[in-house]
């Protein structure tokens, strides 16, 4: 199936454009409404943000968020895949677990923070379990529901072969499952980087999110403007790029 | 109750047991966590005397007007941008990822303008949850089969009408899924940004709690707000699959 062709104007890439300028005006005139002591403006902001990259104790905090989130990542993809496959797979844990683990999604995690921080120590292992247990739950669930709703014609056909069990998820149930799957990680990508920012915003010495506690503190607003602004442009554009991997990947089936 | 909820029961129950067996025997120590018939027991006590009620009632006004934003703004967005093709094309790049931007990230930012108050507060849950009902009521009007309001033009009901008879119904159990997002929203809205930095409330109830080593407050608080959101949930997810069950959509 190809999209029909359309005019640059109407492409996705000029819907992100206007939008982009249309929000850097809106921040243009909050600051000309609000003035210095609550708001910067974007050039000075973006001129800030520049300085901020060459001082190396930035740059230290930046690689402590990364580290922390990039570990909490790769912990919720492996345990998300593993119980997602275990649950699609097993009609009656899935059936039991599911609604159960749906409900954990509403619950305020950030409240439980305090549980793995006695549990953990202050430190990147708690950092990184709070990430994970934002960030697992729609990998699970995705994953569950994508192995769930596998055409039954595969999977017979798995069976007629006399697949085994991991043959049957190596060649059948994962290749089918994919775009949905994907979907989960990139939900859970955002997660958990919500999860590992939140961790260093309530108790920690480094890293992004104790820069912008640390920012009201002394008022800084160009700071605590510079880190949101990182932190907003990072998730939005890597969340785009998977966005647009994941249309890809649901256009192909 | 079912087969299912049976298992469910003796899951959650097996877990419970295995905490309160770990306790007792001090494999986990009491400067960690307490054991859990000692949280339900504080938990019973704290509601009896009423220490927490104005920190209950604080996070609970809080989080309904910020959902009573979020519906009303939400909706009324969401209708109005079904109307405009191009503005709802123009902002589709920001609600396709705004749930991966941290909306708490601008909690200091508004500490910064409103000050320490509740309006920081407010924003956030707000802004957590209007996009959801946007989102959501966008999908229920396009699922609107046109048939219906053409029926509706035939039989030349009033707008108003149409809304009512029409579109409601048929759109309705897209805009619970709506709603229940931004209940869920709302809550972890207000307790979060409690939490991270506020002047009452229960999410800062926890936090002053921890910070003072005082298990005896922090974990029936945390029990308490497990079980008010997942009740609340739950009550609202029947709801919906009753709806979507009645139209035979689950």
């Amino acid at each position: 199936m190809t999209a029909p062709k359309r005019g640059w104007l109407q492409s996705g890439w000029a819907h992100t454009l206007v939008l982009v300028v249309a929000l850097l005006a809106l921040w243009q005139a909050l600051y000309w409404w609000a003035g210095d002591v609550a708001l910067a403006p974007p050039l000075a902001t973006f001129a800030y943000t520049a300085k901020l990259f060459t001082t190396e104790s930035f740059d230290a905090h930046v690689i402590d968020t990364l580290r922390a989130f990039a570990i909490a990542y790769a912990l919720s993809v492996v345990i998300g895949l593993v119980v997602g496959f275990w649950l699609g797979f097993d009609r009656l844990s899935g059936d039991v677990l599911e609604p159960m683990i749906v409900s954990l999604y509403a619950v305020p995690k950030l409240t439980l923070y305090p549980i793995l921080l006695l549990a953990f120590g202050l430190g990147l292992s708690a950092k990184v379990a709070f990430g994970v247990i934002h960030g697992v739950i729609p990998i699970i669930l995705f994953t569950l529901s994508a192995v769930q709703n596998t055409k039954p014609i595969l999977v017979k056909t798995g069976r007629v072969l006399n697949l085994s069990r991991s043959q049957m998820v190596r060649w059948i149930l994962f290749p089918a499952a994919i775009p949905e799957i994907f979907t989960g990680l990139r939900v859970g990508f955002a997660l958990t980087l919500i999860g590992s920012l939140l961790a260093e915003m309530f108790a920690s010495q480094r890293g992004l999110g104790y820069l912008l506690m640390n920012g009201i503190g002394l008022h800084n607003v160009e700071l605590i403007m510079s880190v949101t602004l990182i932190i907003v442009v990072f998730a939005f554009a890597v969340s785009s790029f998977l966005l647009y991997v994941d249309k890809r990947l649901h256009r192909r089936v | 109750m079912t087969r299912l909820g049976w298992y469910r029961f003796a899951v959650v129950g097996g877990a419970v047991a295995l905490l309160e067996v770990l306790s007792l025997t001090g494999a986990i120590d009491k400067i960690t966590m307490q054991a859990p018939h000692l949280i339900v027991r504080d938990l019973w006590r704290m509601l009896v005397s009423g220490r927490m009620n104005g920190a209950i009632m604080k996070t609970m006004g809080n989080t309904v007007l910020a959902l009573v934003l979020a519906l009303g703004v939400g909706i009324i967005a969401g209708a109005l941008l079904h109307r405009l093709r191009a503005l709802r094309d123009t902002l589709d790049p920001l609600f396709a990822t705004y749930y991966a931007v941290p909306v708490f990230a601008f909690y200091p930012f508004f500490i910064v303008i409103f000050g320490l108050g509740d309006t920081p507060q407010i924003l956030i849950a707000f802004m957590l949850g209007v996009v959801a009902v946007i989102v959501n009521t966008l999908n229920g009007l396009d699922r609107v089969p046109n048939v219906l309001l053409k029926t509706a033009r035939i039989l030349q009901m009033s707008p108003v009408d149409t809304a009512l008879r029409m579109t409601l119904p048929s759109a309705g159990p897209y805009l619970l899924t709506g709603v229940k997002l931004a209940v869920a929203y709302s809550f972890i809205g207000v307790i979060g940004s409690e939490f991270i930095m506020s002047r009452g409330g229960i999410g800062y109830e926890i936090s002053f709690a921890y910070a003072n080593f005082d298990n005896a407050t922090m974990y029936p608080l945390i029990l308490l707000i497990l079980l008010a959101s997942i009740a609340i949930n739950g009550v609202l997810s029947r709801w919906e699959q009753r709806l979507l069950s009645r139209r035979g959509m689950r």
